[in-house]
């Protein structure tokens, strides 16, 4: 059993329990060694204030709630907004009976498309592309391994051909989901490493965060279309105005003005909502998840060399954008040193994980 | 008349919480069992690759025949052990044997060369990695069990359908005592 052996400081070779001199070089093995191997079974977690430690385990049944509740309040918001706006168009227009029924139609059947297809469009926007067990025989086996370990059902496997070290996870259930990695993940990193990273994604799936960031995606991807249509009515509108004038296009103007301010309204807000869309998935996911590999692999030390590796590395994914950017292992989008430790940001800072990490090992 | 609605609306509480306690106990059970179900599949699963590894790698260890020997054995001991007492020091003998045939292979670069061979290595790393992920989950999951079953009020609960507390899985202590080789 890997959890069982101690690693040399001098040349890394895994020694037997008991070996007080390393076996292949030597070297003194440091006591310590000994006594962490001990307490391993089962892993006794640190209390922080970012992660749910309840007695050194894992408390995760919370997190798991808040996260249901979190995907169900974020539709009914998401619903009741549409239908307002429907409405309200629907109003000037002499009938906001119509108005709130064709929109709220719409907002459902989006919101049921986006739950149902959102999986298959995250990975499609990203670009990911299915890989069998023959072409990855190594990346479906630890994911496997880790789908033991979590005891839930295998997720299907993905990877993104780019050079960027990235992964992400999605599905709306963990009977339902996906694991993507990067070609560049694939290629730098070492087995343990992988199982750490794969533990993070499993972790996601079962604490249901997917869920709720799969709905997150949808919604505001929504909204984006949304402000984009506005955007784009709005000069086209405003630019036809010149041409009313030479009375060869007679449109009836009162409509369009309202219509025009209505979505130059939701032009303004969008930033808002995607902004409340933001803090309903906290950055503690992140933290939480990082804990959940550690709980899976027993070994913070695997998590935390992975961490430090994609710090010095290469995590950019060209396919990645601002609708999907929360799903990833590391923000895709941004060098760590840009990432401030505030609320706007939808990952904390590497360097932060790889100290929480560090204090899972002492 | 208000005490008496009282009382009856505590007793469908009371019956509504039991058949929840009920319900989430014989859930959790189910998982148990489940994950010891999982550790059987991998145990079988590593018996099945065995005879291919061996196959595959006899002709380039014409000195190895000792060790070859040793897993056949303790593979074949495996398959027929009756007792789970019985099955367990024979799988911890299994794992001993791999683990002694994993470090002979370093010594033999045309063999690790060897596509087939590292396909072979490949499989059963993921499986002895599986088989101990597999008996981490059910050792998680009896102490989760066993703590709910004896915890207030659960406990109550627990008792009138006596639920049993499962057994932890005890890592053999052949498995303990082998020389640890990375298998990477």
């Amino acid at each position: 059993m890997i959890e069982d052996r101690i690693p040399c400081p001098n040349c890394g070779f895994l020694n037997k329990p008991d070996a007080q001199f390393c076996e292949l070089c030597g070297e003194p093995l440091p006591p310590e060694a000994k006594e962490k191997l001990e307490e391993k079974k089962p892993f006794v977690f640190p209390s922080l204030p970012e992660l749910p430690v309840k007695d050194g385990r894992l408390d995760f049944y919370e997190v798991i709630s808040r996260n249901k509740r979190n995907t169900v309040l974020l539709v009914f918001l998401f619903i009741m907004l549409f239908a307002a706006v429907g409405g309200a168009i629907g109003y000037l227009y002499g009938n906001y009976r119509t108005g709130l029924m064709v929109s709220s139609g719409v907002a459902i059947l989006w919101v049921m498309v986006a739950l149902i297809w959102g999986k298959d469009i995250s990975l499609s926007f990203v670009g990911a592309g299915r890989v069998s067990p023959e072409e990855e025989p190594i990346l479906h086996h630890v994911v496997e391994e880790m789908s033991i370990a979590a005891g839930i059902s295998k997720p299907a496997v993905y990877v993104v051909e780019t050079k960027g070290m990235n992964a992400f996870s999605t599905g709306f259930s963990p009977e339902n989901s996906s694991v993507a990695v990067t070609r560049g993940m694939l290629e730098n990193l070492s087995r343990e490493e992988l199982q750490a990273v794969i533990g993070h994604e499993i972790s996601h799936i079962r604490f249901y965060d997917t869920r709720l960031m799969i709905t997150v995606t949808a919604l505001a991807g929504l909204i984006v279309i949304f402000s984009d249509i506005a955007l784009r009515g709005f000069i086209f509108i405003g630019g036809r105005r010149s041409w009313d004038e030479s009375e060869e296009f007679d449109i009836p103007f009162k409509g369009n003005i309202i219509i025009t301010l209505l979505l130059l309204g939701f032009v303004a807000l969008s930033p808002v909502i995607a902004f409340l869309l933001q803090m309903a998935i906290s950055r503690k996911r992140e933290f939480i998840a990082d804990a959940g590999s550690v709980e899976l692999t027993r070994n913070p030390a695997g998590l935390r060399k992975t961490l430090e590796k994609l710090l010095q590395g290469n995590v950019f994914v060209p396919s990645a954008s601002k609708g999907n950017q929360h799903l990833f292992i590391v923000n895709p989008l941004k060098e760590d040193a840009d990432i401030k430790d505030t609320i706007f940001e939808t990952h904390p800072p590497l360097r932060k994980r790889i100290e929480i990490l560090k204090r899972m090992e002492a | 008349m208000i005490v008496g609605w009282i009382i009856l609306g505590l007793i469908v509480l009371t019956i509504l919480w039991v058949i929840g306690t009920y319900n989430s106990l014989v859930a959790l059970r189910n998982r148990v069992r489940n994950a010891w179900k999982q550790i059987s599949v991998q145990l079988k699963r590593r018996h099945d690759l065995i005879p291919n590894l061996v196959e595959t790698v006899k002709d380039y260890m014409e000195y190895e025949q000792e060790t070859l020997e040793k897993v056949i054995q303790a593979r074949n001991a495996a398959t027929t052990a009756r007792s789970p007492k019985e099955q367990a020091e024979a799988e911890g003998a299994v794992t001993a044997a791999l683990r002694q045939l994993f470090a002979v292979v370093e010594n033999y670069p045309q063999l690790k060369a060897n596509e087939n061979v590292q396909k072979l290595m490949e499989e059963l790393t993921t499986t002895e990695n599986k088989i101990a992920f597999a008996r981490q989950l059910y050792n998680d999951l009896v102490m989760k069990y066993n703590t709910r079953i004896e915890q207030f009020p659960a406990n109550i609960v627990a008792g009138w359908f006596s639920f049993k507390p499962f057994e932890f899985f005890e890592i053999p202590e052949e498995e303990k005592e082998v020389p640890q080789v990375n298998l990477r």
